[in-house]
């Protein structure tokens, strides 16, 4: 069964994007002494966009973090970004970065905590999405 | 002002090794990445743009400007200071002292933008409209009386309210000239504001969620009640503001759709879901675009449309860690 992984910070924006969509979801945990996450089947991954205006550290340390782990992204088969249209340039980078590291694709952009369009939208794609894997 | 000064009650020597939320240093190191100066931005090279202006459309700049000093100036010298006393944290108190410091940066900012396109004369004169403008005095009013009270969620609310929604009506205006190839580099030092405006909205929301988790169901409930009315009072004084800003240049509906846009996102920095529909909320493209070059880009995969195998492009990213 495939399936959503992500990230979200204490800030818990991301998670309330995906706890919308109701699917089935493994959260990338938050610490360095938390036990990682590995995962056995193929998912879409969820990432807040992090950092300002340039670029630096867009992507969450812990996403790098699971993403390092060959077989977690052996199983990667796209990516979600949530950010803010404020960041400029920076708008949702994260996901633009993950795609271009891994190879696949950028699905989807939301901001904050998304709107109930984008839970539609994405909810409807995701299921497009498994049919064609 | 006959008040009573409120200061914490008590100071203990800040302790950045111990940390106890994680969102205090990331916040900080966030702030501390993105400072800068307004004297970095050549703004100078607008003098010519600026002259292309219409009479009636430079005043509306002028009068915009005008305004968000004040709400910088707001922010600066009452808002963030007035969160110090509530912090939950000594780092969260550190960070209010970044923000405060950085709106009088902002507020700064728009004096440098004055003397470089306008005379003494016509700078005061602005600032006089700013002191008589009812609906500008109104929204001072409301946000600066909420500061003085003795709620610190309500405090929250409303300087969360104050950076990512009450400034919008000023934003515009920049990002209407930067789509038209005008005034550039005002427009590239507005979006170092709008940038840090994001940081503080989200940071300042975010403690206010904490806060609330320490609440009892109806107090969140009377939390919620009260932030929605806040929002319906601001939103209707900024229709009033618009109109009397972007009337002469019919462009009040555009802006309308573009607070609204944003009255959805300080929303959901305080944990709501956004208020108004999708249609209510029609940024125009080129004002989107103006403001995030990227955001108009396909980046809805499941339409199928176009040459939707989105894969980013070159960015820099912190190799060292990134090691596949």
């Amino acid at each position: 069964m495939p399936g959503i992984v992500y990230f979200s910070s204490v800030s818990e924006n991301t998670r309330r994007f995906v706890d919308r969509l109701e699917l089935p979801a493994a959260r990338i945990p938050l610490r360095p002494v938390d036990a990682p996450l590995h995962v056995k089947n193929p998912y879409v991954l969820f990432t807040p966009t992090y950092g300002g205006g340039d670029g630096q550290g867009a992507v969450p340390k812990q996403v790098i973090r699971f993403l390092n782990d060959e077989h977690n992204r052996s199983l990667i088969r796209g990516v979600v970004a949530a950010g803010n249209t404020n960041f400029g340039s920076a708008y949702c980078l994260a996901g633009s970065i993950v795609a271009r590291k891994c190879k696949v694709p950028h699905l989807y952009n939301f901001e904050l905590l998304g709107t109930a369009e984008d839970v539609t939208r994405v909810r409807e794609g995701l299921g497009q999405l498994w049919l064609q894997q | 002002m006959s008040e009573k000064l409120k200061l914490v009650s008590r100071v203990s020597a800040i302790n950045w090794n111990r940390i106890q939320d994680e969102k205090d240093v990331e916040v900080w190191n966030r702030l501390v990445n993105n400072f800068w100066l307004p004297e970095k931005v050549p703004l100078s090279n607008d003098i010519q743009s600026w002259h292309t202006l219409t009479e009636a459309e430079q005043l509306m700049t002028t009068r915009v400007f005008t305004g968000l000093t004040m709400l910088d100036t707001i922010q600066g010298t009452v808002g963030a200071v007035s969160l110090i006393p509530d912090a939950l944290t000594p780092h969260e108190e550190a960070v209010y002292t970044n923000i405060a410091f950085m709106e009088s940066v902002h507020a700064k900012s728009y004096s440098s933008i004055f003397s470089t396109l306008i005379s003494t004369q016509e700078i005061d004169e602005a600032f006089r409209w700013s002191e008589e403008n009812e609906n500008l005095q109104r929204k001072a009013e409301i946000v600066l009386n909420y500061y003085r009270g003795d709620d610190p969620l309500k405090r929250k609310v409303a300087s969360t309210m104050l950076e990512s929604f009450l400034f919008y009506s000023g934003f515009y205006a920049p990002m209407y000239w930067s789509s038209r190839a005008k005034l550039t580099n005002t427009a590239d030092l507005i979006r170092l504001i709008i940038r840090d405006e994001a940081v503080h909205g989200y940071y300042i929301g975010y403690k206010y969620q904490k806060g609330l988790e320490q609440e009892t169901p109806e107090r969140r409930q009377e939390m919620k009640d009260y932030t929605f009315e806040l929002l319906f009072e601001l939103y209707d004084n900024e229709e009033d503001y618009t109109e009397a800003l972007y009337d002469p240049l019919g462009l009040t509906e555009d802006v309308k759709a573009f607070l609204r846009y944003n009255a959805n996102k300080a929303l959901m920095n305080l944990g709501y879901e956004g208020m108004f529909p999708k249609e209510a909320t029609a940024v125009n493209p080129a004002i989107l675009s103006s403001l995030s070059p990227n955001a108009d880009e396909n980046h809805d995969f499941f339409s199928g449309s176009g040459s939707s195998y989105v894969i980013g492009k070159a960015v820099n990213t912190e190799d060292e860690d990134w090691d596949f």
